[in-house]
């Protein structure tokens, strides 16, 4: 059985829909990287063109970073896949114990009270 | 155990995951990089609640540079794609596309941290020394830390490759390279929230 | 195929020093702590000693600080987190019906880093002094300007030790979340395997951000950073935030394994099933939650504002609501019970009152308008050993009395044990109920001495003569182990407490493989029910074949090496006059670690099988 597990393949046991099915995902893997190309430009435009107020610049390329991080852990890292149950718990886990976490170190330094 | 696939079809549609060896790595790494997520938090936070803290040294609209950050982003962006579509070669068993795609991964990552390398040498030329003041110590901390990941990513990654240069995909390696796949793309998500956070806050001084 | 090696052909100590088997890694940790455990005991004992009388001159100031910080430091990293870790490397494993750990290897790598860590904590004796800043090393008093090179072996031994306890929690849940035997769904687990997954969370989610604070600090004293320092921009609270996020998931992390083993013990030997078992689990997951948001009420009187406060009073206080349905879980468990009262059942079942009064004494330091008058006095001091002492130690003291003939194979004398345990329990509350008085009238924590004719003298007299006790009964189980270990019958059952859970169902000694067949398990409290509805073994899930099993390795204990060297090598760069200069150490240290990384990495290690033939001989001798 050892044996086995450094042996390469002669070939892939792919059914021909598996291969279909594996090619569409690449497709949209494509696809979803040539937004996430498109929401890093506009998050830079709305920077670099001063016309946008900074009131709603940051909060706007905040949200793009939120999304283009839905879309690499959910697309690119497969999470969104089955058998991502417990990676999902984790991921999640991290995020919402960080929350907190993070809105403690920006503002409750005891510069401002609230 | 290999036992529990059949191998005589050929190579599993999810090497990855297809002996339990391959199962504990993968979930073990994500578990991993649910507490990099924490941790990088809160390096982001020590930067968040610092960054006003210049001390009389450069402030970050002053230093920032757009088209260096842009390009960086683009390099770190595309070297994510190429590691997933070398994932898909994987799992095809396309071996040498797999390979290729790596290497790719790695130049990409090579030119991300020699820029960021020039960035910071830029950057000490200008006056902003690591001790200069609590927002030069935290940025480069911070964007240190990611870039200290980009490095041991890619040796990572090129061990890997030239380990396996000959090997074919087998049981073994496909759980490695997987995971250090997924490496790659958690650092690139850190990155998306850098030149957000640190770059685009930065020059657009909020 | 790889070679086959027995564990015959080696050394007693090569053995132990590559051994990737969990059992005899929960050995190493079981000692490791212990020796900890007594060393930090000792450092209590002295700090008493000095506080026996007004103006005591036993210690200097400087040493009874350096105490402090190392007492509080070694006690909740090195002595109760590896204790913890021994009875979770030992049980969860047999618990869940699983040949070892999902990863031999990282259990093995994080010993050893821990244990160098630990080490590299405790060199700073050598290098002029402990850390002196308290265990919270709070800025600036230990930044640069205040605090010398003890603080540096302080940040970088918990660093190294950190990363030890962080691939340990990792390996951990994999295990129990990957590895169950067939049957054994999450909702059969026995709690101990609850509680062990939920630490395991809790210190990925925890160790990370203390990982993160002990690098600003470090960054802080070896490379100049200004993360602190508010005339550069920096800001102390910072650390306080940081090193408290961290800090109070930690209570969590080492409470809640011994609720889990007081969730074994006291079913066992009440001779019923655990009360509100669901219950049980979903307490213990509210109250990993809510350790997280609540850290702040270690920081009431930092000054961040009321309605700060308030939300983490309120969110501090909520906790009480699932320990209090634990509590009253284990008290309706003994309800109506056929209660045994060995010593790991004293243990256990003093553990419920004892909890309690330390649960009360925290709601009380949550209301904030007192916790102004309560803070950094006696009363936290007493808060937290009733928490600690009262509930780790007497749930770890538990667990030894309950696995101990499961893990060598006799039992501890019950003489010795039941006057350990009063000695113990007697000696703890004269040590520490008096402190909450003592608080209550004003005395501060962390100060080396007192004035006369305050009205102190009595109640530390008291306090240091029922510590003496306490580390009396420390030695009555010393002496405990030595005289069981010879004068103990062997234990040649399966099962001498007639007890529940599935590590009850291997053999005595247990072999290196745990399980020669995975047993299908089909109910909660698997052998229990096997007992009644079986036969009284386990249904085998797999037909006997060769086992697999991972070779040992000399990688984790070179890495752990390597990590000391680096991190001693940190540390020079603050020190005047090395002999070598601190670069080579360091590098040194760096590819000690890397290079078995490397190793590790390219060189493909499929472990070995046991043959059919020896399974089947192994078996016959140990049934």
């Amino acid at each position: 059985m050892s044996d086995d597990l450094s042996k390469p393949f002669t070939k892939s046991s792919m059914s021909e829909e598996e291969i279909m099915k594996i090619n569409k995902e690449r497709k949209i893997q494509v696809t979803s990287f040539a937004f996430m190309i498109f929401l890093t430009i506009l998050a830079f435009i709305a920077v670099a063109t001063e016309t946008i107020e900074v009131g709603f610049a940051i909060p706007f390329i905040l949200l793009l970073a939120v999304v283009q991080f839905f879309l690499q852990m959910y697309y690119f890292m497969h999470l969104k896949d089955k058998d991502h149950g417990w990676p999902n718990a984790f991921i999640i886990s991290g995020v919402v114990l960080s929350t907190p976490a993070l809105i403690a170190l920006i503002l409750l330094l005891g510069v401002t009270k609230y | 155990m290999a036992g529990s696939v059949d191998l005589s079809k050929g190579l599993p549609s999810h090497p990855e995951k297809s002996t339990l060896e391959g199962k504990n790595k993968f979930l073990g790494f994500w578990i991993f990089l649910g507490g990099e997520t924490i941790m990088f938090a809160t390096f982001f936070g020590t930067f968040l609640g610092l960054r006003e803290g210049t001390a009389g040294g450069p402030s970050a609209e002053e230093l920032f540079s757009m088209p260096l950050v842009f390009i960086m982003t683009m390099l770190l962006l595309t070297s994510s794609l190429t590691s997933v579509l070398a994932m898909f070669s994987m799992k095809k068993n396309n071996f040498k596309n797999m390979l290729v795609l790596m290497i790719v991964t790695v130049l990409l990552g090579l030119g991300f941290l020699g820029f960021e390398i020039y960035e910071f040498v830029e950057y000490v030329h200008h006056g902003l020394g690591y001790t200069t003041s609590a927002f030069a110590s935290s940025f480069y901390t911070l964007v240190g830390l990611h870039g200290a990941h980009v490095l041991f990513g890619l040796c990572w990654i090129t061990t890997l490759i030239i380990r396996y240069s000959r090997s074919g995909i087998t049981l073994t390696n496909a759980p490695k390279f997987y995971v250090a796949s997924l490496y790659w793309h958690f650092i690139d998500v850190v990155w998306v929230f850098i030149f957000t956070v640190v770059y685009l806050m930065g020059i657009g001084g909020a | 195929m790889a070679t086959a090696t027995a564990t015959k052909d080696k050394s007693v100590l090569w053995d132990w020093l590559t051994t990737v088997d969990h059992k005899k890694l929960a050995v190493l940790y079981l000692i490791a702590g212990t020796l900890f455990f007594v060393k930090a005991g000792m450092m209590a004992l002295f700090m008493r000693i000095q506080l026996m009388s007004a103006e005591n001159d036993f210690l200097t100031g400087q040493t009874f600080n350096e105490l402090i910080t190392m007492h509080g430091t070694i006690m909740l990293f090195l002595a109760a987190t590896p204790l913890i870790f021994a009875f979770m490397n030992f049980v969860i494993p047999l618990q869940i019906g699983a040949r070892d750990v999902a990863f031999p290897f990282v259990n093995a790598l994080g010993f050893w880093i821990f244990f160098f860590g630990g080490l590299l904590l405790s060199v700073s004796w050598f290098f002029g002094g402990g850390p002196d800043a308290g265990w919270t090393a709070y800025v600036p008093l230990s930044s640069g300007e205040y605090a010398d090179l003890g603080l540096d072996f302080y940040v970088l031994g918990l660093q190294v030790s950190g990363i030890g306890t962080l691939v340990s929690a990792i390996n951990f849940i994999v295990t129990i979340i990957n590895m169950r035997a067939p049957g054994m769904t999450m909702m059969r687990m026995p709690l101990f395997c609850w509680t062990g997954l939920v630490v395991s969370i809790l210190i990925v989610f925890a160790f990370t951000p203390l990982a993160a604070g002990l690098a600003l600090l470090m960054l802080d004293r070896i490379f100049g950073g200004q993360f602190f320092i508010p005339d550069m921009g920096g800001n102390a609270v910072l650390w306080q935030h940081i090193f408290w996020i961290f800090g109070h998931p930690e209570v969590y992390i080492l409470v809640l394994p011994a609720f889990g083993i007081i969730s074994e013990v006291i079913p066992a030997f009440s001779r019923k099933r655990l009360f509100g078992y669901t219950a049980m689990v979903f307490a213990t997951l509210v109250i990993a939650f809510l350790g997280f948001m609540v850290w702040v009420h270690h920081m009431f009187t930092v000054g961040l504002g009321p309605i700060t406060n308030s939300v983490f009073a309120i969110a501090t206080m909520g906790i009480a609501v699932p320990t209090g349905i634990k509590i009253f879980n284990w008290l309706f468990t003994m309800w109506g019970g056929k209660i045994t009262f060995n010593t790991a059942m004293l243990c256990a079942s003093s553990f419920v009152p004892t909890f309690v009064l330390g649960g009360v004494t925290g709601v009380m330091l949550a209301m904030v308008p007192v916790d102004y008058l309560y803070h950094d006095t006696y009363f936290v001091v007493a808060h937290f050993h009733y928490i600690i002492i009262g509930g780790i130690v007497l749930g770890l003291l538990a667990g030894t009395y309950y696995w101990y003939p499961k893990m060598f194979g006799h039992k501890l004398n019950e003489k010795l044990g039941i006057l350990m345990f009063w000695l113990f329990y007697i000696g703890f509350h004269m040590t520490f109920f008096i402190q909450h008085i003592l608080g209550l009238i004003g005395m501060p924590r962390r100060v080396y001495t007192y004035l006369e004719g305050q009205g102190m003298e009595t109640m530390n007299l008291v306090s240091s003569i029922g510590s003496f006790v306490m580390g009396a009964a420390i030695l009555v189980l010393v002496i405990n182990v030595v005289y069981s270990a010879f004068n103990s019958e062997r234990i040649t059952v399966n099962d001498p407490w007639d007890a529940r859970t599935l590590e009850w169902s291997t053999p005595t000694p247990i072999p290196e493989y745990n399980f020669a067949q995975t047993p299908q398990v089909r109910s909660l409290d698997p052998w229990f029910y096997e007992k009644v509805h079986g036969d009284g073994t386990m249904k085998p899930a797999e037909p006997m074949t060769d086992i697999h099993m991972p070779n040992g390795s000399i990688l984790p204990f070179v890495i752990g090496l390597g990590l000391f060297t680096w991190g001693f090598g940190m540390v020079m760069m603050n020190m005047e006059n090395t002999i070598v200069p601190p670069f080579l150490v360091i590098g040194t240290g760096v590819i000690l670690t890397f290079g078995s990384m490397l190793i590790r990495s390219i060189k493909e290690d499929h472990g070995y099988h046991i043959p059919l033939e020896q399974v089947k001989k192994i078996e016959k001798e140990v049934s």
